[in-house]
């Protein structure tokens, strides 16, 4: 067996290797789905925004199913749609995603698993990535998605829920709070 | 469906903590809350795939970006991404960066004054190839000073980011170079607890790579997480 590499900083100066344009726009013109944006905010403990954080999400498209040869499901790809998205912060701390709302996808066991995105932030100051899960308030399957069940407390739980900032059309806001009040749920995986 | 079969867990001794008291900006970066362990399910074990990707020669060549040549010392940078089992990692991208030979990034917010180099940028990928090989030419990075502690010098690294088979096999990590007398000194560095496992990091000067009148040769190979056992092995 080999050992593990270590993880290091991304540290500050990662943007003219690591955006590329439009990294940012999961969905096309042909993408199946409805269409959603999700934005917001990374901080950290004493609630300044992060201008130096990158996050990265990884989804299932409308249908439920992951672009990648693991997921042996019977259900359909979408040549347009491949889940993943890359952003680095702006000096206000934000992030924004153009992508769709993914389908539900199996779980452990038999239990499936509420729509939801993963998504990874790196950022100077971090010496690992940390991993998040950014679920849809009012979602009925969040009731028994078997990973929000891991988190007991439901304050905590609701940091994982992205809101509808203006009613039905708004974008998605999810912030994300590296330390202290309020604090957003990290999943060790 | 039956259960995707999970991913080793990080090796305890190989990775930082989230809070490492000696590296000053991860005080107000890193969670006090106790993480929440997870199964993997099918959303950690799938990722993106980078097998078609198209890229181009000239990004593994760091050396022929711009019209003339850069200045500093030519090296050839390269290695074997494997996982934990000792298997290859084929496809997977790297995606490099670095301070040119002065020890200035070609980044807006890097102040340190010394001289950008018109002809160097410092950035590459690549995909590695079926035997999860990969090789850059680039030129050899210079230290710099930063703010963490008075009189602070970052060691010579490069920034390696890699994608593996899965969106948890992602992996941000920094190559060292053998006999950098600022290495013990580097608080990112030492935040590997296990000293061993901090010695991955730093790349090994090797004569076999090596280009006669032409380029030093580093070699450099990196692990990832491997998966607890193999679909047929169960």
């Amino acid at each position: 067996m080999a050992g593990q590499t270590p993880s290091q900083t991304v540290g500050p100066f990662f943007h003219f290797a690591l955006d590329h344009k439009g990294d940012e726009i999961l969905a096309n013109d042909a993408t199946v789905g409805e269409r959603i944006v999700i934005e917001g905010r990374v901080f950290d403990g004493d609630g300044a925004p992060l201008g130096d954080a990158m996050i990265e999400i990884w989804q299932a498209n409308a249908a439920g199913r992951y672009d990648h040869p693991d997921d042996k499901q019977q259900k359909p790809l979408d040549p347009a749609f491949h889940g993943f998205g890359r952003c680095s912060t702006d000096p206000d701390g934000r992030y924004r995603f153009h992508t769709i709302r993914p389908g539900p996808v199996p779980g452990p066991g038999n239990t499936l698993q509420a729509p939801h995105i993963d998504v990874t932030v790196f950022a100077r100051g971090m010496l690992k990535q940390l991993m998040t899960r950014i679920y849809f308030e009012g979602e009925p399957l969040n009731a028994d998605d078997p990973i929000l069940g891991l988190v007991p407390d439901t304050k905590r739980r609701d940091t994982l829920m992205a809101r509808r900032a203006n009613g039905k059309d708004g974008p998605y806001i999810f912030d994300i709070r590296l330390q202290g009040q309020g604090e957003t749920v990290f999943f060790d995986v | 469906m039956t259960d995707p079969v999970p991913y080793r867990r990080e090796e305890k001794g190989a990775q930082p903590p989230n809070l490492f008291a000696s590296y000053v900006s991860a005080q107000k970066r890193a969670p006090k809350e106790p993480l929440v362990l997870m199964p993997h399910t099918l959303s950690e074990v799938t990722g993106p795939v980078y097998g078609h990707s198209k890229v181009a020669p000239e990004n593994s060549d760091l050396t022929r970006q711009h019209k003339g040549e850069p200045l500093g010392e030519r090296i050839i940078v390269s290695g074997r991404v494997l996982d934990e089992n000792g298997r290859a990692v084929p496809q997977a991208l790297i995606e490099i960066w670095q301070a040119n030979a002065a020890g200035r990034y070609i980044h807006h917010r890097d102040q340190h004054p010394a001289p950008l180099d018109p002809n160097f940028s410092g950035a590459g990928r690549l995909v590695t190839d079926a035997e999860g090989r990969y090789k850059f030419t680039t030129i050899k990075p210079g230290a710099y000073p930063w703010r963490n502690h008075p009189n602070a010098w970052r060691p010579a690294h490069i920034h390696f980011s890699l994608f593996g088979p899965s969106f948890i096999t992602r992996l941000v990590t920094q190559m060292y170079f053998p006999g950098d007398p600022l290495i013990p000194l580097d608080p990112i560095y030492n935040s590997i607890p296990d000293a061993k496992a901090a010695a991955r990091m730093v790349s090994r000067f090797d004569l076999e790579t090596t280009v006669p009148e032409w380029a030093l040769g580093f070699r450099f190979d990196i692990v990832l997480r491997g998966r607890e056992a193999t679909p047929m092995e169960r």
